[in-house]
């Protein structure tokens, strides 16, 4: 899920260009590169990592009510220092940090943006215990055995709506790629990046005013990088999957401006052992587009991972997820059907 | 077609009388140029406090303030923001470097709204890269930037357009730093449909929101000074409208026969007075036209003035030019039509009812004079009752103006019937038949001069009370100066430890008689911008500090920490007494003191406080505790002032002698009185024209009335003679006349409207010199005026003066 890498390109684009781009390798600028191996080590990787240009952590869940009816759920907490230098205190500090939240059921789409300077208070992310916040929207674990982010509460809300949740998981994270070293083009850009898919989440949602108790599942995306795109890169499609049988897939086609693309991704088992995925192992091709925002937008898929007899096509729960913030993208809750059934996320940039 | 040639007959007039043609858009043109100018000035300066006031947000956005109007801790602004309060912090002051101030304006770039446009940084985000991160960058004017060049202690400048002069917008930890407000925020800005929402508990407190339509502090310190400007403009306005009204008046009686012919010959009455306002619409617009120019020169050439004095008073910055929006253009025309409809109403009215078959009388308007001014006396009565009773029972500055007004007003009205029973009553006493002729055509004349005469009368009235009030305030100013700079030597330090230095040190040298702590604090009184002081008691004080009222021991109640002195200003606006209890905000909350005495602070737009130094340090324990002043021996003042450079490596603006603040106060004082006093010298320019005009207007009728006295032997010398005699007595009974209006006049400005305006009384000097001044500068006036219709005079052809006699009609 490197939409993130991209939306920094945009959100900053004057850092990249005065690099020309030349820098790919991190160093230059005095960021850390992404090297092999990944060593993740937890919980010291839940937490933030100085010296790299962008950071995220990210989590939908998909939710019904007592009445089967579907929603989805988006907490976003980006990193984004200005400079590599060591964060100084107070409003010395270069961190600068951006929250989105959404909630989208089938008739609309609610999403916030906030932005926060570091060194204040006002936003960050602290280990120990674990506490990422931006304003009055946290991310904070609960004391509990396992995993440090096993058991968390989740709040955040924005006009007209809020959400308060609580997920568990069973398992511990996921690394994506080679052990949570994610190469995201041939040419070499790359992530640390790990997963935990499988949270149980209950709750409550507030929509004007209104208190509606869901339960669900949520997928929790873990990703740092210090590598902008290349000029050439055009956007991407994103799948996070959970699949009725218990086992989680990820999946992504990553389009350049050519026309051509690269795709890759991971099939997670029930119990949590991942199997990378390689471009010639994966499939996925639109089917019919919508009008969003004023352009059209892929919103039907057809998603393919032959070797797994993985073959379906996924359905937007409302095809208007627009999260139309400073740096626009479509993300929403999807389901899907076919040789497999089960509910997801999808995200989409890179369409103008 | 018909009404073109009736437009051309009309105009015809015009062609064969120049100089009154001249006369009434001159009447125009004045009028509107001292109206539009003031305007101009009073719109340039609103303008710039509505920018300075949107820097901070006011007007889009709603903010939380302290409850004492001071900075407050940045957590506050942290703690709302963890409770969803999508609040920006701003941290302002001002910064004084080389003898200048600057403003600086900190913000949080990643928090402000969009809504808060004045302050966005702009042009890419690289330029907010760089305004974030060291070195970063402090966006100011194009014209502060050429200022200020490279300046070593401030960020690297960027210019930013939207930006009022004299102002920097740096980075909020640039603030903190710039300002020496480590962790401190003066307000935060919030979008206004979030403004109805109660506070959290723990914060409201200490801290409360203001919408976001809060009138600025601005905008109600510098009311008075406007209101000033705006009355001067107006009054100017009206002296301006009598020599509109006399040339117009004038022309319709000259043109009776005219008219009356047109109506014979088969021109509707309707159609007549179409003409007729066609001409006038016609005449406002030329003469408004050259107003409004003439009236952009006057407010050009009097903003530095202006500027200097809201700078000096308010702290407030004005740009150095005019930038005037087309509102201001209509608006200057739009009054001036309405001035010239209003004075050309009367003639227009008779001219629709004129009947075709009366008689001729080209002089009927002089005939029935003294009903006239009966109805005048009637009238100005009226307007006297109406004034006295605004003075009983009105209350506020407009109510203080409405005052002026009338009294100047029903002065005016009743000059004619005072110079009437004058003349008459000279008249009574002449025995020799020139001389009584010269009483009677006095009298005669007077109805045709008495327009000009009340501009005269209104100009050196007005002329001489606010003479006597500025000459009065500077004496006292001067002689309170004398009692409020004690000290000999007023010292500030980099920072209340090295102040602390500084004071030990001085105590200990020999020839220092005294250090006294001079702490200052910011708050608010009732939602008014108060200064707190904190003083150290002592003799120098008690021996010689103004105090207007006082409770007994008033110094040692306040010595002893319970009891407080208070601002005459303060005293009126709240009704505070010696004796009473007030709740002071204090950072840590209210803080209930006695009020013991109430001192003069002449000048200062804002309450003041005065506590022992004791009280102070316990309740404004953040205040500026940098100031002292040093009480020395005569002489030892330079070598000290010395000493203590070299020692504390103070600089110039550090360490100010007394004649130094005196100076300095005074040169303020001059500034805040230099608009008053060449509005008032342009009012009496006016009235000068007024009467000029009147004359010459008068002087081609003027032969009809001499021809028969030089056809009887007078020399056109004598009649000269004669007649710039009776000017000059006219003038001198009006000037006569406008003493005692002048120092009622000036007993309303200081008494009534300087009260409302500025909060403070002062004793009133009778200057018999300026009195004199006056008396001549009035004939002069009157001799100027009267001297080109009389070379005329002494010129005239005697064929001139016998054609008079077959004119007649």
């Amino acid at each position: 899920m490197n939409a993130k890498v991209f939306l920094f390109a945009v959100f900053f684009p004057a850092m990249v260009f005065a690099q020309g781009y030349a820098g790919l390798g991190g160093e230059a600028e005095g960021y850390r590169p992404v090297t092999r191996p990944a060593s993740l080590a937890f919980p010291r990787d839940h937490g933030p990592h100085p010296g790299f240009r962008i950071e995220w952590w990210y989590l939908t869940a998909n939710l019904s009510d007592a009445d089967g009816k579907d929603f989805g759920i988006q907490w976003t907490l980006f990193r984004i220092p200005l400079s590599p230098a060591p964060e100084a205190p107070e409003w010395q500090s270069n961190q600068i940090w951006m929250g989105h939240a959404a909630l989208t059921d089938a008739d609309e789409h609610r999403y916030s943006e906030t932005f926060a300077r570091g060194g204040i208070g006002t936003a960050g992310v602290q280990l120990a215990p674990f506490r990422a916040w931006i304003d009055d929207w946290r991310m904070a674990a609960l004391p509990g055995p396992g995993d440090a982010l096993a058991e968390i509460a989740l709040t955040a809300g924005g006009e007209r709506f809020a959400y308060d949740l609580h997920a568990s998981a069973s398992l511990p994270p996921v690394p994506q790629g080679e052990e949570g070293y994610s190469l995201k083009t041939p040419g070499g850009a790359a992530s640390y990046y790990y997963s935990q898919p499988f949270y149980a989440v209950e709750g409550s949602l507030e929509l004007d005013g209104r208190r509606i108790a869901v339960t669900g599942q949520a997928w929790l995306d873990r990703e740092w990088s210090s590598q902008p795109l290349r000029p050439d890169d055009a956007g991407w499609d994103w799948f996070s999957l959970h699949l009725a049988t218990g086992e989680k897939v990820m999946a992504y086609r990553f389009r350049k401006t050519d026309g051509s693309a690269s795709l890759a991704g991971t099939w997670i088992d029930a119990g949590g052992r991942p199997s990378p995925l390689g471009d010639s192992e994966i499939a996925i091709t639109e089917r019919t587009r919508s009008t969003v925002a004023g352009r059209a937008i892929p919103t039907a898929w057809h998603v393919e991972i032959p070797s797994r007899g993985f073959a379906v096509d996924t359905e937007p729960l409302n095809p208007q997820s627009w999260m139309g913030t400073t740096f626009a993208y479509w993300e929403g809750p999807i389901r899907f059907g076919g040789s497999h059934d089960g509910r997801g996320y999808l995200e989409m940039t890179g369409y103008e | 077609m018909r009404a073109w040639t009736t437009l051309r007959a009309l105009m015809g007039h015009w062609r064969r009388h120049p100089v009154e043609c001249l006369t009434l858009l001159a009447g125009l043109a004045v009028a509107t140029a001292l109206w539009s100018g003031v305007q101009a000035l009073n719109a340039e300066a609103r303008a710039s406090y509505a920018r300075s006031a949107a820097l901070l947000g006011t007007g889009t956005l709603a903010s939380v303030v302290a409850e004492d109007g001071g900075r407050f801790a940045r957590e506050d602004f942290v703690a709302l923001r963890l409770l969803g309060w999508p609040v920006t912090p701003l941290l302002d002051g001002r910064l004084t470097r080389d003898g200048e101030s600057l403003r600086i304006i900190g913000i949080d770039p990643i928090t402000l709204p969009a809504s808060a446009s004045a302050l966005r940084i702009g042009e890419g985000d690289e330029r907010l890269t760089d305004f974030l991160l060291p070195p970063h960058l402090a966006l100011a004017a194009p014209e502060t930037l050429a200022r200020l060049g490279a300046p070593s202690d401030l960020p690297p400048l960027a210019a930013s357009e939207t930006l009022p002069p004299d102002t920097l917008v740096v980075d909020i930890g640039v603030a903190e730093r710039l300002l020496d407000a480590e962790g401190r925020v003066s307000r935060l800005l919030l979008p206004p449909e979030r403004a109805g929402e109660p506070l959290p508990a723990p914060l409201a407190a200490r801290l409360r929101v203001l919408p976001e339509d809060a009138e600025s502090d601005l905008d109600r310190l510098t009311a008075s000074f406007h209101l000033n400007l705006a009355a001067f403009g107006f009054l100017a306005f009206v002296v301006g409208l009598f020599i509109v009204y006399s040339a117009i008046g004038l022309a319709f009686e000259q043109r009776k026969p005219m008219i009356r012919t047109l109506r014979a010959c088969g021109v509707s009455a309707r159609l007549l007075t179409g003409v007729m306002l066609a001409e006038t619409v016609g005449f406002a617009l030329a003469g408004g036209a050259l107003g409004i120019v003439a009236g952009y020169g006057i407010a050009a050439a009097l903003l530095p003035d202006v500027a200097a004095s809201l700078e000096g008073l308010y702290g407030a910055t004005l740009p150095g030019r005019l930038s005037l929006d087309p509102a201001w253009w209509l608006a200057g025309m739009a009054l001036c039509l309405a001035g010239a409809l209003a004075a050309a109403g009367g003639s227009l009215w008779r001219a629709a009812r004129l009947p075709v078959l009366a008689p001729a009388q080209p002089q009927a308007w002089l005939a029935d004079q003294r009903r006239g001014m009966r109805h005048q006396l009637a009238a100005a009565a009226l307007i006297a009752a109406g004034s006295l009773v605004a003075l009983a029972f009105g209350s506020g500055l407009a109510a203080g103006f409405a005052v002026l007004g009338g009294l100047l007003v029903s002065a005016a009205l009743a000059l004619p019937a005072l110079l009437a029973s004058a003349l008459a009553a000279g008249h009574r006493r002449a025995r020799r038949p020139v001389a009584e002729w010269a009483w009677a055509d006095g009298r005669q004349q007077l109805s045709g001069l008495s327009l000009a005469l009340m501009a005269l009368l209104l100009a050196l009235a007005v002329n001489l009370g606010v003479g006597t009030m500025v000459e009065s305030f500077r004496r006292t100013f001067v002689a309170y100066l004398d009692q409020r700079l004690v000290s000999d030597l007023y010292v500030t330090g980099q920072d209340s430890a090295q102040a602390r230095d500084i004071a030990a040190w001085a105590a200990a040298r020999p020839g220092v008689a005294a250090v006294l702590p001079i702490w200052r604090a910011e708050s608010r009184f009732r939602d008014w911008p108060l200064e707190i002081y904190g003083f150290a008691d002592h003799a120098t004080y008690r021996d010689n500090w103004p105090l207007v009222a006082a409770l007994p021991d008033a110094w040692d109640r306040v010595a002893g920490g319970a009891a407080v002195l208070v601002s005459e200003q303060m005293a009126r606006r709240f009704g505070l007494a010696p004796g009473d209890r007030l709740t002071l905000p204090t950072p840590a909350g209210g803080w209930e003191v006695e009020l013991a005495a109430i001192h003069r602070d002449f000048g200062n737009p804002v309450g003041q406080v005065m506590v022992a130094s004791d009280a102070f340090a316990r309740h404004w324990p953040e205040g500026d505790r940098r100031r002292m002043g040093l009480r020395v021996a005569p002489g030892a003042v330079p070598g000290l002032a010395a000493a203590l450079a070299a020692r504390f490596g103070l600089g110039e603006e550090q360490i100010v002698d007394q004649r130094g603040r005196k100076e300095f106060s005074l040169r303020i004082f001059e500034k805040t009185f230099a608009i008053t006093i060449a509005l008032n010298a342009l009012t009496l320019l006016v009235a000068g024209v007024a009467l000029l005009t009147s004359l010459l207007t008068l002087a081609d009728l003027r032969l009809v009335q001499l021809a028969p006295l030089w056809a009887l032997g007078l020399t056109r010398a004598q009649l000269a003679w004669l007649e710039m005699g009776k000017m000059l007595g006219l003038a001198a009974l009006t000037a006569c006349a406008a003493l005692p209006l002048g120092l009622a006049v000036a007993w309303v400005l200081t008494a009534v409207v300087n009260v409302r305006a500025f909060g403070w009384r002062l004793p009133v000097e009778f200057l018999p010199g300026q009195w004199g001044t006056l008396f001549a500068l009035a004939l002069l006036c009157a001799f100027v005026a009267a001297l080109w219709p009389i070379w005329r005079l002494r010129r005239a052809s005697p064929l001139t003066l016998l054609q008079s006699f077959s004119n007649e009609r």
